[in-house]
This record gives C-alpha cells, structure tokens and sequence, in this order.
C-alpha cells in the first residue's frame, strides 16, 4: 500500500536493519475492505477495474486503490494512439505521499484519455468508477477479460490481502 | 523505483523495489511483536490510527484525517503527535558539556541555562551521524532527543566517546529516558491548550527554552520547539502519565487539536524545510552543505575540537562544493533521488525529499546541487520517469515558520 511505500522508504532511509525490514508488514488496526466494488465491472489483482461496451474498455483504479493511496495529486496518462499491454503499468498516480504505477488489465490501444484529470487528480477520489476513470482502450484481444476477478471475487481478494497484514 | 497499485497488498519499499525489482519481498513475514510499541499504541488504534512500522516501531502513519487535512489543521488549529520513539537522553556531570563538544557542532557552553539547539553530531569526516535538540538544562546536566532510526548507532557513538573520555577522568554520565514518552503540540492553539494543564506561564517561555515543570499533575520536561514550523512544544512525560496527558490535551482544545500521524509530519517538516535525517542528511553531507552553518557557534568556529572540525571549518571558509536547495516544480511531485539537470541537460544533483504541499498546492522539494547553480530564482529541471519538468529554486521555508520569540 502506497502509504506504506513511503513509510517504509523512510525507514530504509534512515539506516533501519535488515531486521526490521523483514517488518515491513503493514500492521493495519482497521484493515478489512469495505470498499464499493461495483457489478459489471472486472477487476484486477493489481486494483484496477475495466468496463467493457462494445467496442471499448474503460479502465480506472478501484474504491480500495484510491482509499489507501489517499486524495490524488497528480496524474500521469499515455497519448491516445499508445499501445498498452495487460499487466503493464501506463501511467501513474501520485497521492500526498505515494506515487504508484497503475496497471493496464487488458491489451490494445488507447482511443481517449481522461484529460480531467489533469486539472482535477482528486477526481480519482470522489468518483473512482464515474468521473474518476483513465483511458478508454480499444481491446486486441478481449478475450483476456476472462482471466479478471469478478465483483465478489475481487471483494474476496482485498479481504484476503487485508487480513494478510 | 516507485510502488505500483499492485503493490497495496505487499511488503515492498521503494527502494527495495529498485534494488531487486524482481524479488517480491513477500517472504519477509513479519511480525508485529517484534515492533516497538509506544504507551498510547492502544490510544492510536481506539482513535482509528493506521499503524505502521517505522524504525522499529509500530506508529500511526494517520488516522481517520487524511494527510492533507491533518496538514492544514496542524497550521490552521494544532496537532497532537506521538513522537515517543525518539530517543530523549540525559548527559550529566560536570564535564557533561566540554564532552558533548566534542561530538557536536553547537556551542554549548555558551547556551543559558533552560535554553537549546538544533544541532548536528559529527563523524571524523565532517559528515553528519544524526541532527539533535540539545538543551542545556544546566552546567552539569544535558537534555537532548535523537533520531529513532539513529538510536542505535548514536547511542554507540556517544558510549564509545563517553568511556574514553571517563578513562581519562572526565566527569560524564548518561540516562537513557525509556521511562519517558515524547508528545508533540503544535500549531497555533498550542501554547492556549497546554496553559490549561500547568501553572507556569508559558508566555515567558519562547521558542528554544526548556522547562521541568507539573503538566496535567506529571512531572515533565517541557522544550518549546518542534518539526512543523508552528509554535509549539514538545513534552517529555513519564510514561505513566503520557495516556492521560494525551487525553487533556485533545479535550481543553475542544476536539480542535487532532491527532496527527507520521504521514502529515513528514508534509509539515517539508513544507518548513527541515531536514530529515536519512534524506536530507547523510552520513556523507556536511551541516555546510546541509544549510546548517548557522548551527556552529562563533566560537566553536575559532576554535574547532569537534569531529570532522577541520574539514567544516575549511568549506566555511571557501564554500561547500554542494548546497540544500529547495524548488518548487511542475508535474508530478518529485521524490528523493529524482535526478535535478541543469536547463542545457547536464546533472546538477539529486532531489532528497519532496512532494505536495498541501498549504501551497503545489509541488515542493530539497535537494542538494553543486555551488554556482544554487542562486534563488535559478530555472533548472527535475527528471521524473524520464521526464523533464520545470522547476525553480525557492527561499525556504516554503511555509513561514511561526516560532514563539520574544517581540
């Protein structure tokens, strides 16, 4: 978790020994995922979500990635015309303290990019699955939707990777 | 380098990330028990605190505000941190100052008694081993806070120091205050919240001045300074107290001071330009380099006798090859070891901590660059996953620092 990254980067930074950098394990008090997750969508172990109509999959971060990144500041897109690949990041979000990749769940080629989101990153927070979305992908092989999580699989997911720590 | 949303679920740093960034750290099973906890663990956890591991301790890194809100109350109302896995020491003995000298830059001797110091402990090379608050409580006694994450190699420097100096007759001793917690008020509300919990007039006591005094039926020791560039305190308080001074605190302030974590102290410190030790300062950066000249007393200049004395001296006198800048800058916010060029391409140096502002809005960020290209207003760029953006070097702090003086 994004927050986590940078604690911990401190920690290294400050000499911390190897000891408790096998402590690196977040230790969240309040760490079960109650997070929306929305139907129709699929999602990715990664924290992504995507939307397919038609011709085109909508991709954009999760209630769950926005909450523990915290309010967004900046956000980094590709050019429509790029092509992402599944699994690769294309692009970036950087919270108040964090900055993560943000994977793509599916292959093809970026038809639209979310230009709100340069004057308003906080976007990100308010309206993940709405306004909050990041490219718009024309699919080269759809068939890849398949491998994703589900809506109550991906619930599932966080809940297991929450009480793992 | 940086963490990916595919990293919410596992324990990678950064910097791990970049050193194997094939190597999942998600053997490295932790356990909680092995974190320090701090007596209000409980406190934090009831008050919806997001627990962290930093230097060996498990410590809030925020609770329920976010980041950007505990930022701009700290400034707008207060803040209370918990800061008790700093390490408060105690040097007593007659010799107690002539010894510290040694090891610090600051001139000591010359503090009045209830007053103290930002100051920098010295390695032989003149790079700096870990910044300190030392106040002279009073000719034979010493008070300082060290750094968690130095602790260890702190405390053994200063023993190493201490046994040689003890062998040769000097009258040093030290107590470790493990009994003590550290609590940190700031903001505007904190001198009237704290007025609530002690008789003494804290009207008389500014920015820098030390105090043992009753707060809240505790005996404390009481230093008017802080990392946020408020006005502000911080409160060593037995142990067995901190819960219920922590408690008073939070209730004479009406719920306008709120408890803050790591996450907006590290905003607070950037945007008042202080360094954090392990970032802004290194074994290997010099208190000249670092901006900190202003530490070494006059006459610790004239006479040197700390470590590394001779090569500090040597680049007050001719200038550091490299100085801490602060910027501001477009896109992203930078992050340490951003790589800073000049505006032809060429490396000046690396950024050491950045990020957003939550007062200014905007990205700031320090670093060091070499001396000719440090002038405030000079354009340069900041490299960041291959990109070039703009960026300016600023007067710090970036926020105006509000210390207590007197007027």
């Amino acid at each position: 978790m994004a927050m986590r990254v940078w604690a911990s980067s401190t920690a290294n930074a400050l000499r911390i020994s190897c000891a408790s950098k096998s402590s690196l394990y977040p230790s969240f008090s309040l760490s079960k995922c109650f997070s929306t997750v929305l139907d129709g969508l699929k999602y990715s172990t990664s924290h992504e979500w995507v939307k397919h109509e038609g011709s085109v999959a909508t991709v954009g971060i999760t209630a769950h990635a926005q909450e523990h990144l915290g309010e967004v500041v900046f956000v980094e897109l590709p050019e429509t015309g790029a092509s992402v690949s599944k699994g690769s990041s294309f692009g970036a979000v950087e919270s108040v303290k964090a900055t993560s990749d943000v994977n793509s769940p599916i292959s093809g080629e970026v038809v639209e990019i979310n230009t709100g989101l340069t004057e308003k990153p906080g976007t990100i927070n308010s309206s993940p699955y709405e306004e909050g979305w990041m490219i718009k992908v024309k699919p080269s092989n759809p068939a890849e939707l398949d491998s994703l999580l589900g809506p109550k699989e991906y619930t599932k997911f966080c809940e297991e990777e929450d009480a793992a720590h | 380098m940086r963490g990916g949303l595919w990293q919410l679920g596992q324990s990678i740093t950064r910097r791990l990330a970049q050193a194997e960034k094939k190597v999942v750290a998600s053997r490295c099973f932790a356990s909680e028990a092995e974190l320090k906890k701090t007596a209000l663990y409980d406190f934090h956890v009831a008050h919806g605190g997001k627990m962290v591991p930093f230097a060996g301790w498990s410590m809030p890194i925020q609770y329920k505000d976010s980041i950007m809100e505990s930022t701009l109350n700290c400034r707008e109302n207060g803040s209370l941190f918990d800061v008790s896995h700093m390490c408060g020491l105690s040097l007593k003995g007659k010799d107690c100052i002539p010894f510290l000298e040694k090891l610090v830059i600051g001139d000591i001797a010359g503090l009045a008694p209830g007053t103290g110091t930002l100051s920098v402990f010295t390695n032989e090379k003149g790079g700096s081993i870990d910044d300190t608050v030392i106040t002279k409580v009073k000719d034979d006694h010493i008070y300082l806070v060290v750094n968690a994450g130095c602790r260890d190699k702190d405390l053994a420097h200063i023993e190493g120091h201490m046994k040689s100096f003890t062998s040769k007759g000097g009258d040093v001793s030290w107590h470790i205050h493990d009994e003590r917690s550290l609590l940190a008020l700031q903001g505007p509300l904190a001198a009237s919240v704290l007025q609530h919990l002690t008789k003494e007039d804290l009207s008389k006591l500014y920015f820098g001045h030390f105090k043992i005094l009753d707060i809240n039926g505790a005996h404390c020791f009481l230093t008017r300074t802080g990392y946020t560039g408020e006005d502000g305190f911080e409160i060593s308080v037995p142990s067995e107290h901190a819960l219920d001074l922590a408690k008073a605190i939070l209730e004479k302030s009406e719920g306008k001071v709120r408890l803050t974590g790591l996450g907006a102290r590290d905003s607070l410190r950037l945007e008042a330009a202080l360094c954090l030790y392990g970032n802004d300062m290194e074994q290997h950066i010099t208190p000249v380099e670092a901006g900190l000249t202003w530490a070494i007393g006059k006459r610790r200049r004239a006479e040197g006798g700390f470590l590394g004395a001779d090569v500090i001296l040597k680049q007050i006198e001719e200038g550091p090859k490299i100085r801490r800048v602060g910027f501001f800058s477009s896109g992203p916010p930078p992050r340490s070891h951003s790589e800073i060029h000049n505006t032809s391409g060429a490396a000046l140096g690396e950024v050491t901590s950045g990020g957003f502002s939550p007062c200014l809005k905007k990205n700031i960020s320090m670093g060091y660059v070499k001396s000719g290209s440090h002038k405030v207003g000079t354009e340069l760029k900041i490299v960041i996953r291959g990109k070039s953006y703009d960026a300016v070097i600023t007067k710090m702090p970036f926020v105006p620092a509000k210390y207590y003086k007197p007027s």
